[in-house]
């Protein structure tokens, strides 16, 4: 029989391939649905530190906090948030590729910039890409925490105070919904203004006590509450990516293993014929 | 009718209450506030205390907040609080053993006591007595 165990073996490896992604599949949705619970309890949160930031950003105040001000942009700064695993579609590379394509310009302006990268994914991409790694962060887990992204935030906004980048931008993919995450680059740093109609008037906040501790901790806490957030939306994106991408490989193994049967009875229907009609030849040779 | 203002009241854990109201009063680090609609601008940081919300209507309602941020615009309020808890979901038993607990560190300070927090701990577990208690007398 011409090739028939070949097949048949092959198939077998396919069936295994298939229990493995479909349970891929499987982790991936129960994963997903608790980070998805994250995603919508810190969301109002960082929303909320967005749009008071936003006011703060529009208003004319009295102590020019060092993170409110537009400076000539020489140097800019990227905290890449990745997965720390593969196997989630193309939900790394499509990131990568939009930063890629965001540094080309900025070459183009001549302005140099260098990476604070969150996960595993990222730091093998600018490995391989080139480009000024200030500090990495990886492992930490199915559930976040915020001290895991402190570290990587500090340096960032130290390069800022210190001057060495006049940008920092944030890059994460965010959850829309199951079959959708997209990859997102905000800025950060200097603070983006509210889009909101320019009010009329100058007016400053009442501050209790003092302006300068008040915003010190609040622009603080909003750069790692927007950052945390990107780890948590890019958490969730990941289980659903991988979600999607475990169930699109168990459907082509499936498909696969179809097609394979078919060429497999074919195969083995041919041999029975052959050996009837040899049987058959053979008799009537002797007859 | 009463003039109304938005408020949005989230922690980093969830989103507390969002909606109109009347008025609202917390407890601000310089002491206590009381906010009306069309206040101006205001950024102030939080003490443990609570918040109490005279919602649309005159109802009431009382939240937990265990420090944080306000800030004030005319036609809305925010605070970002670290940790916040509904009135209605606070356990008296639980504060008041945290009491205890800070109490007797405080007492009983070793050389790696760290002062500030367990003060820290103390003015929370109160804070919310106070609150549980203040409900309760209504």
């Amino acid at each position: 029989m011409a090739g028939g165990k070949e097949i048949k073996s092959k198939i077998g490896s396919i069936n295994n391939t298939r229990k493995i992604t479909s349970a891929m599949e499987k982790v991936a949705v129960s994963k997903m649905r608790k980070a998805q619970d994250r995603v919508a309890a810190t969301r109002p949160y960082a929303e909320g530190m967005r749009k008071v930031i936003g006011n703060l950003a529009n208003g004319s105040l009295e102590y020019r906090h060092p993170y409110l001000a537009d400076r000539e942009v020489k140097r800019v700064g990227y905290i890449v948030i990745s997965t720390d695993r593969g196997l989630c579609g193309g939900l790394n590379t499509n990131e990568f590729k939009k930063v890629a394509l965001e540094l080309k310009s900025w070459k183009d302006k001549g302005v140099d910039a260098q990476f604070a990268v969150i996960g595993n994914k990222a730091t093998a991409f600018f490995k391989r890409f080139g480009g000024k790694v200030v500090a990495q962060q990886a492992g930490s887990g199915d559930v976040p925490r915020l001290a895991d992204v402190i570290g990587s935030v500090q340096v960032m906004l130290n390069a800022f105070n210190e001057g060495r980048i006049d940008r920092l931008f944030l890059v994460y993919n965010q959850f829309v919904n199951t079959m959708k995450q997209e990859p997102v680059i905000d800025q950060l740093l200097p603070l983006p203004k509210a889009d909101i109609e320019q009010k009329a008037h100058n007016w400053d906040y009442l501050y209790e006590p003092d302006p300068k501790p008040i915003l010190d901790m609040l622009l603080d806490r909003f750069v790692e509450s927007q950052v945390y957030q990107g780890v948590v939306e890019n958490s969730a994106s990941e289980h659903a990516a991988r979600m999607v991408a475990m169930k699109a490989a168990t459907d082509n193994a499936g498909n696969l293993m179809d097609d394979l049967k078919l060429v497999y009875n074919k195969a083995r229907q041919a041999a029975i014929t052959q050996e009837l009609s040899e049987i058959v030849a053979g008799a009537a040779a002797v007859g | 009718m009463a003039m109304t203002v938005q408020l949005d009241v989230v922690s980093a854990e969830e989103k507390i209450f969002s909606g109109l109201v009347e008025s609202v009063q917390v407890t601000g680090s310089e002491g206590e506030l009381g906010i009306l609609p069309f206040h101006a601008p205001l950024l102030t940081t939080l003490k443990p205390g609570m918040v109490r919300i005279v919602k649309q209507f005159g109802e009431e309602h009382v939240i937990y907040v265990a420090g944080g941020v306000l800030e004030v615009q005319p036609d809305t309020i925010t605070v970002l609080a670290d940790v916040a808890v509904r009135g209605e979901d606070l356990d008296e038993q639980a504060a008041l053993d945290a009491q205890k607990r800070a109490e007797e560190a405080m007492q009983h300070a070793g050389a790696d006591f760290n002062y500030a927090e367990a003060a820290a701990q103390l003015a929370e577990a109160i804070a919310q007595l106070r609150i549980i208690q203040k409900m309760r007398k209504k």
